[in-house]
């Protein structure tokens, strides 16, 4: 599983924002990630336990928010959300879309310096 | 500071004390303080006489996998200054990445040049196999790394000679979840399901499918000894990877074989 890796990069970033902002540590991590950016949510936690002690973000608060997926119709333009198992079926045409709008998403939105 | 920005948090409960956001304008969820931070606010404000602290909330959005993103940029750089297209093989493990390779590099390696950079957990068994005079491979032992990124691309491509070469097949660690999230900087990425997996692994794996620009539906030839459904399996790549174009192939048989590369000869014109 690559969690460990991509938390290893937020802190590291997490790391260097906390610097430019002159804080040596943060209260609040708000990452964005994607129904379709392929992490397991759960794993990211538990990487992030075990990774975050001893550096800026030890005891910070960890908010993951979620962005579901979305797509538009190459017919009708129309933008939909995913049906079951992410199969992207425009309620109007019934066409299958591959023109993915959001869903892929994967960094840190926000951060909270006390 | 701007007046105008977020609205004090903490202002009701205790009217003479502030707490503003510098920058980065909080809303919904975000705006309920942490329980630690609200401690840690409430000790500073005790602590403080004039009863002012600032708690800063910036928008920072910043794209994880950054470095990696940076490498594979630098790849798709290098591959595209070099004339050559790079293509991303992604797959379960036995979906037959390697048996394919082999022989594209005994028939279409014959009369474009090929190299190939492979990827495996532990052993060089792969590289061995792809191994033949007229084609560079490099074998990348990725450990315990369950995908390849792209700095282990930048170095393998620089341990090889690829002067000539104009198709590099980077064959990727078996595994259907990880590679997803990993540009290799590559032109393609080309996922293989075998008619030995099910039907719907389209439906259980979309990541991967929905991010690949080819897929390639091998072992075709046992397709019926297994009872394996190809027209069901094709149906659920059209209608989770509506991007992606199918080609049904046995390296075997050699079934499809000219339609892949036809695929390649197309990528190959397109340098
Ligand atoms: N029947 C049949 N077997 C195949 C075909 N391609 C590969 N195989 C077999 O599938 C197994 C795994 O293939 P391999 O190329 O090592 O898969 P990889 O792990 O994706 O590289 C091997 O035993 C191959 O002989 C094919 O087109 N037809
Ligand atoms: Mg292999
Ligand atoms: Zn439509």
């Amino acid at each position: 599983m690559h969690e460990v890796g991509i938390m290893q990069s937020a802190l590291d970033a997490i790391r260097q924002q906390a610097v430019k902002h002159g804080a040596t540590r943060v209260s609040r991590i708000v990452l964005r990630i994607g129904t379709l950016a392929g992490v397991d949510l759960d794993a990211l936690r538990f990487a992030y336990e075990a990774l975050a002690p001893g550096g800026p973000a030890d005891g910070a608060v960890l908010e993951i928010e979620s962005v579901p997926a979305r797509a538009r119709c190459a017919s009708c333009h129309a933008e939909f959300g995913a049906g079951r198992g992410f199969i992207f079926q425009c309620p109007h045409c019934g066409d299958y879309s591959g023109d993915i709008r959001a869903g892929r998403e994967l960094g840190i939105a926000r951060l909270e310096f006390p | 500071m701007n007046s105008l920005d977020p609205t004090p948090t903490l202002a009701e409960s205790s009217p003479d004390c502030r707490i503003h956001a510098l920058t980065g304008a909080a809303t919904g969820l975000s705006r309920e303080l942490s329980a630690p931070l609200s401690a840690e606010i409430s000790a500073a404000l005790a602590a403080s006489p004039g009863g002012e602290i600032a708690v800063r909330s910036v928008d920072v959005n910043i794209p994880l996998l950054e470095k990696n993103d940076i490498l594979a940029e630098r790849n798709r750089g290098y591959f595209l200054g070099r004339g050559l297209a790079a293509l991303n093989l992604v797959s379960s493990p036995g979906a037959g990445k390697t048996t394919l390779l082999e022989r594209t590099l005994d028939e279409f390696g014959r009369r474009t040049r090929c190299a190939v950079l492979v990827g495996d957990l532990e052993t060089d068994n792969d590289g061995q196999r792809l191994s033949r005079p007229h084609a560079p491979v490099a074998q990348i032992t990725t450990g315990t790394v369950c995908h390849l990124d792209a700095g282990m691309i930048a170095r393998a491509a620089q341990s090889i000679d690829l002067d000539g070469v104009r198709v590099l097949f980077i064959e990727n660690v078996g595994n259907l979840v990880c590679p997803a999230s990993f540009d290799l900087g590559e032109q393609r990425r080309v996922v293989l399901l075998s008619t030995t997996e099910g039907e719907d692994k389209p439906l259980k794996y979309p990541p991967i499918f929905k991010s690949a620009h080819l897929v390639l539906l091998t072992k075709v030839d046992v397709a019926d000894l297994l009872g394996f459904k190809r027209e069901l399996a094709v149906e659920n790549i059209r209608r989770v990877a509506p991007q992606a174009k199918i080609i049904q192939l046995s390296s075997r048989t050699g079934e499809g074989l000219p339609e892949w590369y036809a695929y390649l000869d197309a990528l190959v014109a397109r340098r």
